[in-house]
């Protein structure tokens, strides 16, 4: 087998073979789709309301890729104040933790009050909210850990900070700042997800999924879970191409 | 010949949560241009600090720091420095990364002729063909040619080696040794270098150092003069070995378990 037919048989058929698994146990179990739904429940589900999918799972994506950008500029500044400042990273990570500590799913209905009406500017807060973390720590360890020849290398030719940081500091950091992308990816939806569930006349996926629970439409709630799924392994899969392009360097080569 | 290097009466102390760490307190060392000084000493004795020191990295508290007749203030584009971590960017490739102090030094080779001289100090140190490779694929002793290639790009006037061979297995260090007397026959420069190895410091140096332990003073300069272009049979000479047992000696006074004036 080629390396690139290998790379896409092998995940589509660990996926056929889930789906296979899945209906299986509905079947063996007797399981109603309200307990749990079957795949061949989904396809219904999704000819009925393609149109929906389509619609909120572009809002889903635009306000979690959003909340993304804003999570990436604001956590690399971040990590960048605390990467260079001892006294900053003292000062800061206690409050950081202390926020990220905080289960977003209780800070959605404060937000949800604070800026009523506001549906996409929540969604989006929420899912910056909760996958900055990562990225503010990703950088700032990445650069407080930067030996210090380097740093010596350059200074002793007469380079400035900047020059130091662009040359050096940034490329170095670049493999553990796509490590929390990735994990910040998966943050992202579940923020935006909260969210969209619990406000009222919400849009996206999440909504979908609560008007499935409204009606008791039980197939129509795991189709949008696959279709949350799907989106996910999307956007984690567009980090990936990033992280080859960007530091695809710091990949060694087996063997 | 002028001296290239003066180091005056230098004293430095850091400040620690315990209060003030002297660590230097007396160094007096003179290089003359193109010589090559090996400095030795005890672990801990301030040697890095005098590499930091010499290029301008930090300032003494007392003392003063000549190069080419100019008293350093702050860092100068004109030396190179090659460390035990050979540092090299593992997103460049060799070539790439032994282009960087051009890319910084002001007035610096740019384009083509920056790739030329790259890759004829590639060559010089054997490392023909690797111009693509990234440091990954290299292995310790190679990494370590392309550091040196890195630190001699911009042909500084001083070249700073700070225990660059420390982590190598004995016959690459030798072997690098040899490349290092091979290097500076057809690029002349002035080298300080730090390193704990006594045959590597009267191989490759013509001054010998040796520092007191901390705080650090000039303990003890042994001149090396050599008939001939050098080899590694120097090394097993009755002359080599009493050179040798008068450093170990040094080094014991240093670390304080011998006396002065008492023979090995």
């Amino acid at each position: 087998m080629t390396g690139t037919l290998r790379k896409i048989l092998v995940p589509t058929a660990a996926m056929i073979i889930f789906l296979i698994l899945w209906e299986a146990l509905v079947w063996v179990m007797g399981w109603p789709n309200y307990k749990m739904a079957s795949p061949s429940d989904l396809i219904p589900a999704y000819e009925r309301y393609w149109e929906l999918f389509l619609i909120m799972g572009w809002q889903t994506l635009w306000r979690t890729v959003l909340g993304l950008l804003l999570a990436i500029i604001v956590g690399t500044a971040i990590g960048m104040i605390m990467g260079f400042s001892r006294t900053m990273r003292d000062a800061l990570y206690p409050l950081l933790v202390g926020f990220n500590a905080i289960p977003k799913a209780t800070v959605v209905p404060i937000v949800a009050l604070m800026f009523v009406g506001a549906h996409d500017f929540n969604t989006v807060l929420i899912a910056f909210m909760i996958s900055f973390f990562p990225i503010a720590v990703s950088v700032s360890i990445g650069l407080s850990t930067l030996e210090p020849e380097y740093r010596d290398i350059l200074r002793s030719l007469g380079a400035s900070q900047t020059t130091i940081f662009w040359k050096i500091a940034l490329p170095k950091t670049l493999p553990e700042f796509f490590g929390a992308l990735k994990v910040s990816v998966t943050l992202a939806f579940i923020g935006t997800n909260l969210m969209e569930i619990v406000s009222p006349h919400g849009r996206g996926l999440g909504a979908l999924f609560d008007s499935g629970k409204t009606n008791s439409d039980y197939p129509l709630m795991f189709a949008v879970l696959i279709a949350l799924a799907l989106l996910g392994i999307v956007l984690y899969y567009v980090v990936v191409a990033l992280e080859k392009v960007f530091a695809g360097w710091a990949e060694r080569q087996p063997g | 010949m002028e001296n290239l290097i003066d180091i005056k009466g230098v004293r430095h102390a850091y400040d620690t949560a315990a209060g003030k760490l002297p660590v230097l307190d007396g160094l007096e060392v003179s290089v003359k241009e193109g010589g090559f000084c090996a400095v030795v000493g005890p672990s801990g004795c301030g040697k890095s600090t005098l590499t930091r020191l010499i290029a301008g990295l930090m300032h003494p508290d007392e003392g003063e720091v000549w190069l080419h007749g100019e008293q350093v203030k702050g860092p100068r584009s004109t030396v190179g420095m090659a460390f035990q971590n050979p540092v090299l960017l593992e997103w460049r490739t060799i070539l790439q990364n032994v282009m960087l102090p051009l890319e910084i030094v002001p007035g610096g080779l740019k384009g083509k002729a920056a790739v030329e001289r790259a890759e004829s100090l590639l060559a010089l140190v054997g490392l023909e063909g690797f111009e693509d490779k990234r440091p990954s694929e290299l292995s310790g002793g190679m990494r370590q040619r392309a550091s040196l290639c890195r630190a001699l790009v911009h042909q500084p006037d001083v070249l700073i080696l700070d225990e660059p061979f420390g982590a190598l297995d004995a016959f690459t260090r030798e072997d690098l040794w040899q490349t290092m007397h091979e290097v500076k026959a057809k690029e002349p420069f002035t080298a300080v270098l730090i390193t704990h190895d006594l045959r590597e410091s009267i191989f490759l140096g013509d001054q010998v150092v040796v520092l007191s332990g901390r705080p650090a003073r000039t303990q003890y300069v042994m001149e090396i003069t050599r008939d001939g272009p050098p080899k590694l049979d120097d090394l097993y000479t009755p002359e080599a070995s009493e050179r040798l047992a008068t450093l170990r000696h040094q080094i014991e006074i240093a670390q304080g378990r011998a006396e002065e004036g008492v023979s090995a």
